[in-house]
């Protein structure tokens, strides 16, 4: 029974005991956030399936000290809808106190765990006291009673009083334990005014647990066993003011063990009437309850027998029926029927399938039958290499395949090389060694990653020089190093003129190797224009890893190379002239006409809203798990060269397979990540006055003096008669309209991602660290947009009502604009420094800007806010020479250097 | 009962403003810091700003009167970092109680003095308990979430001295404050509930968290209903929040929890968010208007400044204040829980 279901009837069952009168006091307690219960309150669940006593699965992973995995029972619990967690370390085997410390320790490291307040359960005081000592909200202690007399229940009760716990009250006496109505309420009682008048503990802060034993067992005694309870639970909430009742459900089907489906419904029709009768919290398993409308009539009709003890012969009637219910067990097994093949066939299989699992042990049978282990190697392993490049040639391969295969590979050599160490014969010769790097003040590297791991599959071997290499340092390990090719990447801009940069060096300095450029922001018509120009040898634009492997192979083939790259010398000649002079059909006007045709906002009608908090904020606290509704995975697909939009993708007809099982596993890493909270985000914003003055200009201001001042870039490219000619400051009030106006600035960055991809690659798993990264940024841009609505409904506020899916979020509906230096509207990546000023971004949270401009960590985006309801997207286009003097001059720098920071979007001369 | 719950049913009491602010005028040297008696000790002692009590004691009774002229019915003793472990940082676990002792002692008489020369407005010390600076119940180790610098009863011992001393030294209230971990703050109450069992006493309890950023929560993950509902277990006499953030930011997680306990409610905030420079640049007329904000919405019972206030800030506020009436708050602890064991 889902559970919606469950509350719902309990919703109907709630209101007919309802409220006990005026002044009646709720329990409230506390994980994270706040659970208050009330005259209204539903039935609470909580979850069970943390207590080594009741789940065989929880105690083994104790017992192995795999906190890890116990955790993420915890989280099923939460994420399954339990509103409280049980959590149970007594078993003889373990250390109890010491292992509820470290398991409640590590919960409180998972926010979306210890969100919901905590059951402390034990039968040992040391064990309960340890627990209270290591949780900051306001658990329940499960449980005391008066076993062992007053003074001891007294004691412990005035602790947990002192700790701030509410209690669970075993109906449990000197005597024994309570096992029919009378003495459950008897002792009920006895606690009850012991607690109320000599402790003065809190009496919404009792619950009782009435003792729920098994039904249909046979013996006569058992009989009223729920009957009583029930019964029982109903004077307590009569005559005992504010408290709850509370039990562990599946007790009372416990001799039905290994017939779920007579089980389920037993526990269904157990609440359905304890319920009513005013039990409020239970120990409930989810999974283990039927829909109680769903209960076949004739089944229902014999459980209901048994529970409420109608018919002498309820009991063997329910027995009869449940051999004819048969519970529903099929367990799922893998396809192990490719270990049947021969050893190669096994090895091919690992390999093409990315499976890791047997590939030591195959290589290993594969080692004993060779002459030398490098023939494994080159024989083996090869030959499966070569089916997956075959397959990736011919497009029956996907690129997170490949690079799961080379997992396999990695895997496969680094268990081989210690022996091939050993007889010291020489290794195998790769085809071809290539230098890779992403070049100074850019930090990004997905690409440049995934391109190394597919040549490193192909035999080459790779120099990674890593991100932000200084020229110099290309150079001098290329010649070190003797590589055969050097290949460049980079995502922002100024990357660039860093490659022009390489180029011309490579050519003053006489290399022959060939250049490789790839990365987001790299052309071909940038590599032609700029690049080829600089090097008389071989430059190829490389912009998808797929092609890597065939170019690099054209490159380096003795045979084919001189005419291959003679046609790609031919071909960028070509490719340039027809660009070059397509360049110069545009047309353009100056920058005065432009600012006279400036989008124009009649300021006398247009809403201003002043943000409801301005200023600076930090965001430090915020959970991961809050940003996953903000993901957009299409460009999570797009960097993996799986082109289309997210969720269709998943159907693709071509790549659905490959894009469902990479999606699966981004899944997986990212339950992991959130987790163990592996990525850390941090964020800053602020919002501000602000004015638009000499036309293109916004002057930030802040108790009336000006702060910052962001210059902003104007279209010129012609346009049709009456189409403006945008600016950003257009969005914003002017200064001499007399109107206070407002704009935003934030960063938001994910921290980590850096730390988590070395340890994947440092266990020679490169997929899992591309991935790891590829994440970090789906975070980041998340975050971005969490931050993005926060402004409009919260901090700001401009938009309070707004109710947007994540779909309209990624079109892109909302209203208002957060445009980033860098991108089409404000091409111009030195505004940053702007922003990090402005909101001292480096010391408050940590987000550093490279020489480039780049931002590290490199999961993170900055930009500005603009509300007004006329404000949007727009791309900058080209701009002449007269914006940029005017610019520079603006902004009090060079010609030199403003040409620099803007030659993306210069117009040809 | 203390003359403190017939003053809170009065009228909005007023707490004072920043005492490192104040302290940092003074521009103090090493040397100043370690005055004669600690010149040769072995670890720096500039930035110990509870020493000063006894290397400086004319400049911190010197703020405390500042602040009561202002206008403050309560000051805070300078003893936010007096704990063990708080001062292991400058090797002074051994002086905690002398200086705990001390700074209540100079307050006392300040305080003493003030109501001496207007005995209808009697003066109070609330005994400043920070919150150490290690939290119980986050790892200060991100690749061991598991980790703990510091146990509840390493908290519970230190700040039971704490307590000690500052009762010694003679507080009217103590003021658990800055909590950014609730677990930290329990200890304290545990702490504070052992000395009124020990001693038979009553001791009012001020407790004031502090919701580090715009998400809402405290350092260690609370909203703020759930601090409350978590600290709400001991008879406090106030609960509320400072530091942080400034007035207007506070507001939002005041009204969350001034319709849900019977307890008063305290504020302190900030002068503002700090600038580019670490600086609170917010004048005494900006924050009180926005103190005003709550005022008029009856959220308030104690009001007073954090970072970056002074004693200009304190006079604008308690002007503001004594034109209000304070938050209707049902019943006085002492009454409800007369029989606290």
């Amino acid at each position: 029974m889902s559970d919606k279901n469950i509350n719902k009837r309990l919703a109907e069952a709630s209101s007919l005991w309802g409220e006990v009168g005026e002044g009646r006091k709720f329990m409230r307690l506390s994980g994270l956030e706040p659970l208050i219960l009330n005259e209204n309150s539903n039935f609470i669940n909580v979850g069970e399936r943390t207590n080594v006593a009741g789940s065989r699965q929880f105690l083994r992973l104790i017992k192995e000290e795999k906190f890890d995995e116990a955790l993420e029972i915890a989280r099923h619990q939460v994420d399954g809808g339990a509103q409280i967690i049980d959590i149970n370390m007594d078993d003889g085997l373990i250390d109890g106190k010491e292992s509820m410390v470290r398991f409640l320790n590590l919960i409180a490291a998972e926010p979306d765990i210890c969100r919901v307040p905590i059951m402390i359960d034990s039968s040992k005081w040391e064990i309960i006291e340890a627990g209270l000592q290591v949780v900051q909200g306001k658990c329940v202690v499960n449980s005391i009673s008066l076993k062992e007399g007053e003074e001891k229940f007294i004691w412990e009760a005035t602790q947990i009083k002192r700790y701030g716990a509410a209690l669970i009250v075993m109906a449990f006496d000197e005597v024994g334990q309570a096992d029919n109505y009378e003495r459950r309420i008897e002792i009920a009682k006895r606690s009850y005014d012991i607690l109320v008048n000599k402790v003065h503990f809190p009496s919404e802060d009792i619950i009782f647990d009435l003792n729920i034993f098994p039904v249909a067992t046979g013996m006569d005694e058992h009989k009223l066993n729920a009957l009583d309870f029930i019964k029982a639970t109903k004077w307590v909430r009569e005559n005992l003011p504010n408290v709850s009742v509370s039990g562990g459900v599946s007790n009372v089907s416990f001799s039905f063990r290994g017939n779920d489906s007579v089980r389920e419904a037993m526990h269904s029709v157990f609440l359905y009437h304890a319920i009513q009768a005013g039990m409020n919290i239970g120990i409930v398993n989810p999974a283990m309850l039927e829909v109680y409308d769903e209960i076949p009539k004739d089944l229902l009709e014999r459980v209901e027998d048994v529970i409420l003890n109608r018919r002498e012969d309820a009991t063997e009637r329910l027995l009869d029926f449940a051999e004819t219910v048969k519970g529903k067990s099929v367990e799922k097994t893998a396809d192990l029927t490719w270990r049947e093949g021969s050893i190669q066939d096994k090895i091919t299989y690992a390999l093409v399938k990315g499976i890791d699992a047997f590939i030591i042990e195959d290589v290993e049978e594969a080692r004993q039958q060779a002459e030398k282990p490098i023939d494994v190697i080159e024989g083996n392993l090869m030959i499966g290499m070569n089916v997956v490049g075959d397959l990736f040639g011919a497009g029956k391969m996907f690129l997170p395949q490949v690079v799961k295969s080379a997992r396999v590979m990695k895997k496969a050599v680094g268990y081989l090389n210690p022996f091939i160490e050993a007889e010291k014969t020489d290794k195998q010769e790769p085809v071809g060694k290539i230098l890779m790097a992403t070049v100074k003040g850019d930090v990004h590297d997905i690409g440049k990653n995934i391109v190394s791991v597919v040549l490193a599959c192909n035999n080459y071997e790779i120099v990674d020089l890593g991100v932000m290499v200084p020229p110099e340092k290309i150079i001098e390990m290329a010649k070190k190093e003797k590589v055969d090719a050097i290949g460049l990447s980079g995502l922002i801009t100024p990357s660039l003129d860093e490659m022009v940069y390489l180029a011309k060096e490579m050519e003053r300095q006489n290399f022959e190797v060939p250049l490789l450029i790839g990365g987001a922001t790299t052309s071909k018509a940038h590599t032609a224009v700029k690049i080829d120009t600089q090097y008389k040898n071989a430059v190829v634009h490389v912009n998808d890893a797929s092609r890597a492997v065939t170019v690099v192979g054209d490159l380096l083939n003795k045979k084919t190379s001189q005419e291959y790259v003679a046609n790609i010398k031919k071909e960028y000649d070509e490719f340039r002239t027809k660009f070059l002079k397509r360049g110069k059909e545009k047309s353009y006007i100056s920058i005065e006409e432009a600012r006279e045709r400036k989008f124009k906002i009649d300021w006398e009608t247009s809403s201003i809203i002043k943000p409801k908090e301005l200023g600076i904020q930090v965001l430090e606290q915020l959970s991961l798990k809050e940003l996953l509704p903000y993901i957009d995975w299409s460009p999570f697909f797009r960097s993996w060269d799986l082109h289309g939009k997210f969720p269709d993708i998943l159907k693709d007809e071509i790549v659905g397979n490959q894009a469902t099982e990479l999606y699966e596993d981004a899944q997986k890493m990212l339950q992991q990540i959130v987790a163990k909270q592996q990525l850390k985000p941090k964020g800053i914003f602020g919002l501000f006055e602000a004015n638009s003055i000499n036309d293109d200009d916004i002057s930030v201001i802040k108790k009336g003096k000006e702060v910052a001042v962001f210059r902003t870039l104007r279209q010129q490219s012609l346009k049709r008669d009456g189409i403006p000619m945008f600016a950003l400051a257009d969005f914003i009030a002017p200064k001499e309209t007399q109107k206070t106006d407002y704009m935003g600035a934030f960063c938001v960055s994910i921290f980590g991602a850096q730390e988590l991809a070395d340890s994947f690659r440092n266990k020679e798993d490169d997929y899992s660290a591309i991935m790891a990264q590829a994440i970090a940024d789906r975070f980041a841009e998340a975050f971005a947009e969490y931050l993005h609505y926060q402004i409009r409904i919260k901090h700001w506020g401009y938009h309070a009502d707004e109710s947007l899916t994540n779909n309209d979020l990624i079109q892109e509906k909302y209203v208002g604009i957060r445009p980033a230096p860098g991108y089409p509207a404000c091409p111009d990546h030195l505004e940053k420094e702007t922003i990090w000023q402005l909101l001292d971004v480096e010391n408050q949270i940590g987000v550093t800007l490279t020489e480039s401009m780049a931002m590290w960590p490199a999961a993170a985006v900055s930009g500005y806010y603009f509300a007004n309801t006329e404000s949007k997207y727009f791309g900058l286009g080209k701009i002449t020479d007269d914006q940029v003097s005017d610019y520079a001059k603006r902004k009090g720098i060079s010609k030199e250097k403003a040409v620099k920071w803007l030659f993306p979007a210069l117009a040809e001369e | 009962m203390s003359n403190i719950y017939k003053a809170l049913k009065e009228r909005i009491l007023v707490l004072d403003g920043a005492m490192g602010t104040m302290l940092q005028q003074y521009k103090f040297t090493e040397e100043d810091f370690r005055g004669e008696r600690f010149k040769d000790y072995p670890t720096s002692l500039q930035g110990n700003n509870d020493l000063l009590s006894i290397t400086q004691p004319q400049a911190i009774k010197a703020v405390h009167a500042k602040y009561f002229e202002a206008g403050a019915d309560i000051v805070e003793t300078n003893t936010f970092s007096g704990t063990t472990i708080a001062m292991a940082d400058y090797q002074m676990e051994d002086l905690v109680y002398e200086l705990n002792f001390q700074s209540a002692k100079i307050a006392r008489e300040v305080a003493d003095e003030f109501t001496a020369k207007e005995p209808n407005k009697p003066r109070f010390v609330a005994g400043s308990i920070g919150p150490t600076n290690k939290t119980a119940s986050m790892s200060p180790d991100v690749n061991d979430p598991g980790f703990r610098a510091v146990t509840f009863n390493d908290l519970r011992i230190a700040y039971k001295q704490q307590v000690e001393a500052l009762l010694d030294g003679g507080v009217d209230v103590l003021l658990v404050e800055t909590v950014f971990d609730t677990l930290n703050a329990k200890a304290a109450l545990f702490a504070i509930e052992e000395v009124k069992e020990e001693r038979k006493i009553e001791v009012p309890i001020m407790l004031s968290g502090t919701i580090t950023d715009a998400s809402g929560r405290t350092l260690s993950g609370q909203t703020a209903e759930a601090f409350l509902i978590s600290v709400s277990h001991i008879p406090l006499l106030s609960v509320g929040f400072n530091c942080a953030l400034g007035a207007n930011l506070l507001q939002p997680h005041l009204e969350a929890i001034a319709h849900k306990t019977d307890f008063a409610i305290s504020a302190h905030p900030n002068a503002g968010l700090p600038n580019a420079f670490g600086e609170y640049d917010e004048t005494p007329e900006e924050m009180g208007e926005q103190i005003e904000e709550y005022l008029k919405k009856n959220l308030i019972n104690i009001i007073g400044g954090c970072c970056g206030t002074t004693p200009e800030h304190i006079k604008v506020i308690a002007n503001i204040a004594s034109k209000y009436k304070p938050r209707a708050h049902p019943s006085i602890p002492s009454q409800r829980e007369g029989k606290q064991s």
